[in-house]
């Protein structure tokens, strides 16, 4: 199956902006992140076709990923 | 008090009273600025120093800022401009809570830091600057660690809370006080040229599925630091919400987070699935 990845914010670095993903039928949130070198303690939100996800989330064809980092200072 | 407001009246120009004419009006019956200027809102007299308030804001409304009270729970990078936006509005009330005192690293981004202010407690200095911006606006500094145990007591009366806080397990405590409370919260956070604004009312959970993934720990700010335009931009964005919260207008965001990336000047909108609806058994 085929995904659309996008990154935000400092996850852009040394990565890209969007890129499309062939993933394997079954995969979920968290492998891809890990997959891209991140750690689960990076992830600020998961957003899956425009709305909130989990890292436990499947993906189907067609999705649209995208991952921001955490965000806390004030 | 019918002199007072014949006092007030009789130095009305053109719909406007002018801060001269309040000043004059507390000296002359020994009345605190902000009795005075509530009793003009009162009458239909709109204080000239919110005159390019109008017509965005209406007398009525005016008032309603006036007689409301908004807690700020931090007042570094995003407090300090939060508090001057909402003292320049007309809310009436602040409550500005803050542990800290003014070091060095605060001087690129904090307002109301000051090379002469370093070493003062910033709940303080927050009341003194609006006591000098606007004096009709009462303002209560508190020099504490906001957390669940002493939320009622620091919070007492507030009908917004403003999250100008840094570190997420504190903000995630003001969530679940501002849902024990029964308040809005308008959470704002930032980290280098990131940042993102949401509004949490009763009963829905946003800042906490904001922070879900959360375990310890701070964010990218830890690695990017802030500069001096991020906490105005999102402070800012935050006081927009508090605005249309308390005169209940526009689309708060609401169940939706904005985050704003000024790097790339991009903005994307998260949604957030509403919050469960409690259904009460009508037998």
């Amino acid at each position: 199956m085929k995904i659309t990845l996008k990154l935000f914010a400092t996850f852009r670095n040394g990565r890209f902006k969007v890129a499309e993903q062939e993933l394997a039928e079954g995969t979920d949130v968290r492998q891809v992140v890990l997959s891209l070198g991140l750690t689960e303690e990076e992830i600020g939100i998961v957003m899956l076709n425009g709305r909130h996800g989990e890292l436990d989330s499947k993906l189907s064809h067609g999705d649209t990923l995208s991952l921001f980092p955490l965000v806390g200072g004030g | 008090m019918r002199k007072v407001i014949a006092f007030l009246k009789e130095q009305t120009r053109d719909g406007l009273l002018p801060w001269s004419a309040q000043d004059a009006t507390a000296q002359r019956f020994k009345l605190s600025h902000a009795a005075v200027e509530l009793v003009a809102l009162q009458n239909g007299l709109f204080p000239a120093r919110y005159q390019r308030n109008r017509n965005m804001i209406q007398v009525d409304e005016q008032l309603r800022l006036f007689q409301s009270r908004v807690a700020v729970i931090g007042c570094g990078g995003l407090g300090g401009y939060v508090l001057e936006e909402l003292a320049r509005l007309g809310v009436g009330q602040i409550i500005a809570v803050d542990p800290d005192i003014f070091e060095e690293h605060n001087l690129n981004r904090q307002i109301l830091s000051s090379p002469a202010l370093l070493g003062q407690p910033k709940a303080a200095v927050a009341a003194e600057r609006l006591a000098q911006v606007n004096p009709a606006v009462t303002v209560t500094a508190i020099q504490d660690y906001f957390c669940l145990d002493n939320g009622f007591e620091l919070l007492a009366g507030a009908q917004v809370a403003v999250d100008a806080l840094d570190s997420i397990s504190y903000r995630l405590q003001l969530a679940e006080f501002c849902n024990q409370a029964g308040i809005p919260m308008v959470h704002g956070a930032i980290g280098g040229w990131y940042g993102h604004v949401a509004s949490q009312f009763p009963g829905e959970t946003t800042v906490q599925q904001i922070y879900r993934h959360w375990v310890a720990g701070k964010g990218i700010e830890q690695q990017l630091g802030n500069p001096s335009f991020t906490p105005a931009v999102v402070a800012s964005l935050e006081v927009a919400e508090v605005c249309k919260i308390l005169l209940g207008k526009g689309e708060p965001l609401r169940n939706r987070k904005l985050a704003i990336d000024l790097l790339e000047m991009e903005m994307q909108e998260i949604s957030y699935a509403p919050a469960p609806v409690t259904l009460v058994d009508a037998a």
